[in-house]
């Protein structure tokens, strides 16, 4: 097993024609919390859309798990253990905390339907082994108080939370977070970040995540990759990224001297 | 007030029928939010294909067997040409394929099994039935027999196990569903089949009623006030709103009915006025509860209530 979890070789991805990713490429090790980070359009949502499969990449090849892809689906990503969080929450409103997070069990699924409708002794045991997971989540993630709150009567704060569980119960090896932070004042910041490290280093978990509190990013993150128009101007250690001259530009504009 | 009574519960039973209908349109339109043109096709396909089976000399729960397979067959056929090639496109897309659909369906079932006015015998005779001092239909006591089972069956499949879970998720946000790892396309499956199985219920009881022929794919207008009363995404609502379609048209039937109804509603529509339940409690009890504008279920777009006079909110 390679070192790297994720190596993104060569990835292309345009919108009638216009180059949303251009021949990007980097590794992402196993363990690593992992920060893409750049001016908005660089490209940092589309590249989680396609590490997941909502975008079809048009060139290139992504390697998971040592495996080659040349196309995925949402789908077959969720199988392999990539998890996720959307940038604009996409929890389901009208379900309570607990419903939200077992929703995410729904692939790990055994029983039948008709053992489920019937409550036959598999069904029942597995519904239990569910929800003893689900409470596993709700407790690690502080939100054994809010466990049957419809989800559409909760803080953005904690419905960004709701999704982490969500995907954490897959008990993914890859999880991809789209501005898991943004939103929040710099208190409920500090929890969410506390609780992505808590994930990395508890669980396991490779987390690659995108987020624009520079502060944040430059505490939580082993590693950053900086896009700017889909290209990578950056790639290393925070303190290399800060002392980088191309990503300072892409931050803050250049003078034309 | 005996006869009172009598016109009342003939309209509930009635009534049953309607939701039967609408029911098979709820089911796709909490799966998709789409609203399925093609359910009024899917219903007269059904009836056909059992009419033909049975005219055959095929025994009844044999030709409802494979009649019930051939639907799901279709279901898995529709899932694969038509909805999986048109994941995430946007509601109108599928709306507008649903309607190209019926026009297949319809092709399909008139093409293979003809055009003319088959009767359908169920066995069960529209004899008059004494409950207490009361006068009832057989046939409808039976048809309404018949809903309760069905919607039954389908609580049960909907409520306790995961696909109704799973359901609801594929309904509130495709994109977040799939990327959990809930299949959609085996969702989709499965509510295509379970329509399709519903419509085959309903198409029976109404093909027993009056024939099975193309009109029969008329019977879903039937299920438009049911829907509006009672929602699009309300299993519940749909039984309610049926029954309260079925009973309002019986009333009206026996005491406007003298006094000219057609006329009314002719009036009704001159006038823009809706012709349907002019009074819907249901629906605006809902609405004022979530004080938000209507939508309109097949344009996912707020649009002004016209409906509602009193408790119209605005934009």
């Amino acid at each position: 097993m390679s070192q790297a979890i994720l190596q993104v070789r060569d990835i292309s991805l345009s919108f009638k024609g216009v180059k949303a990713i251009n021949a990007l490429s980097f590794d992402v090790a196993r363990g690593e919390i992992c920060a893409l980070i750049g001016p908005n359009g660089a490209g940092k949502s589309s590249l989680l859309n396609v590490l997941n499969g909502v975008y079809h990449f048009d060139a290139g090849e992504i390697v998971f798990e040592d495996q080659h892809f040349h196309r995925i689906d949402p789908l077959g990503a969720a199988r392999r253990g990539i998890g996720r969080t959307f940038q604009n929450n996409a929890l389901f409103k009208k379900m309570s905390v607990l419903d939200n997070i077992l929703t995410g069990l729904s692939r790990h699924m055994r029983s039948s339907f008709i053992e489920q409708a019937l409550g036959l002794p598999r069904a029942r045991r597995e519904a239990e082994g569910f929800r003893l997971r689900a409470q596993g989540i709700l407790e690690f993630l502080e939100l054994q108080a809010h466990r049957d709150v419809l989800v559409g009567n909760l803080s953005y704060g904690l419905q960004k939370r709701v999704e982490l569980g969500r995907a954490l119960i897959a008990g993914p090896s890859l999880l991809l977070l789209d501005e898991p932070m943004a939103g929040m004042n710099a208190e409920e910041k500090q929890e969410m970040a506390r609780f992505v490290a808590d994930v990395n280093r508890d669980l396991g978990t490779t987390v690659v995540l995108i987020e624009h509190d520079m502060g944040v990013v430059m505490g939580l993150s082993d590693h950053v990759v900086v896009l700017d128009y889909g290209r990578k101007v950056g790639d290393g250690t925070p303190a290399d990224v800060q002392a980088n001259p191309e990503v300072i530009a892409a931050y803050l504009g250049v003078v034309d001297a | 007030m005996t006869f009172f009574f009598e016109t009342l519960l003939g309209g509930l039973l009635a009534g049953t029928m309607y939701s039967l209908v609408a029911i098979g349109f709820v089911l796709i339109y909490k799966a998709s939010g789409v609203f399925n043109f093609a359910q009024g096709s899917m219903l007269l396909f059904a009836a056909l294909t059992f009419v033909s089976l049975h005219d055959q000399g095929v025994p009844f729960a044999l030709a409802l067997l494979l009649t019930v397979i051939v639907m799901i067959i279709g279901a898995l056929l529709i899932e694969r040409l038509v909805l999986r090639p048109l994941v995430n496109r946007s509601q109108i897309t599928l709306f507008m394929a649903t309607l190209g659909l019926s026009f297949i369906i319809e092709g399909l079932a008139q093409g293979l099994m003809g055009s003319q006015v088959r009767a359908l015998d169920l066995g069960i005779d529209d004899v008059p039935l004494f409950v207490g001092p009361l006068m009832l239909s057989q046939f409808d006591l039976i048809a309404a027999a018949a809903a309760v089972v069905l919607v039954t069956v389908l609580a049960l499949l909907f409520n306790k196990t995961r696909i109704g879970v799973s359901l609801r998720a594929v309904a509130d946000d495709t994109t977040a569903a799939l990327s959990i790892g809930i299949n959609l396309n085996r969702i989709w499956q499965i509510v295509w089949a379970v329509a399709g199985i519903v419509g085959l219920v309903a198409g029976l009881l109404w093909g027993a009623r009056q024939g099975v022929q193309f009109s029969l794919s008329l019977v879903v207008l039937k299920a438009l006030p049911v829907l509006i009363i009672g929602g699009f995404t309300s299993i519940g609502g749909a039984i309610v709103g049926g029954l309260i379609v079925g009973a309002a048209e019986n009333l009206a039937e026996v005491y406007i009915g003298p006094l000219r109804y057609h006329a009314v509603v002719r009036l009704r529509i001159g006038l823009g006025l809706p012709v349907y339940p002019s009074r819907r409690p249901v629906w605006r009890a809902r609405h004022r509860a979530s004080l938000k504008p209507c939508r309109s279920p097949l344009f996912k777009k707020p649009r002004r209530c016209c409906w509602s006079s009193g408790a119209s909110p605005g934009p």
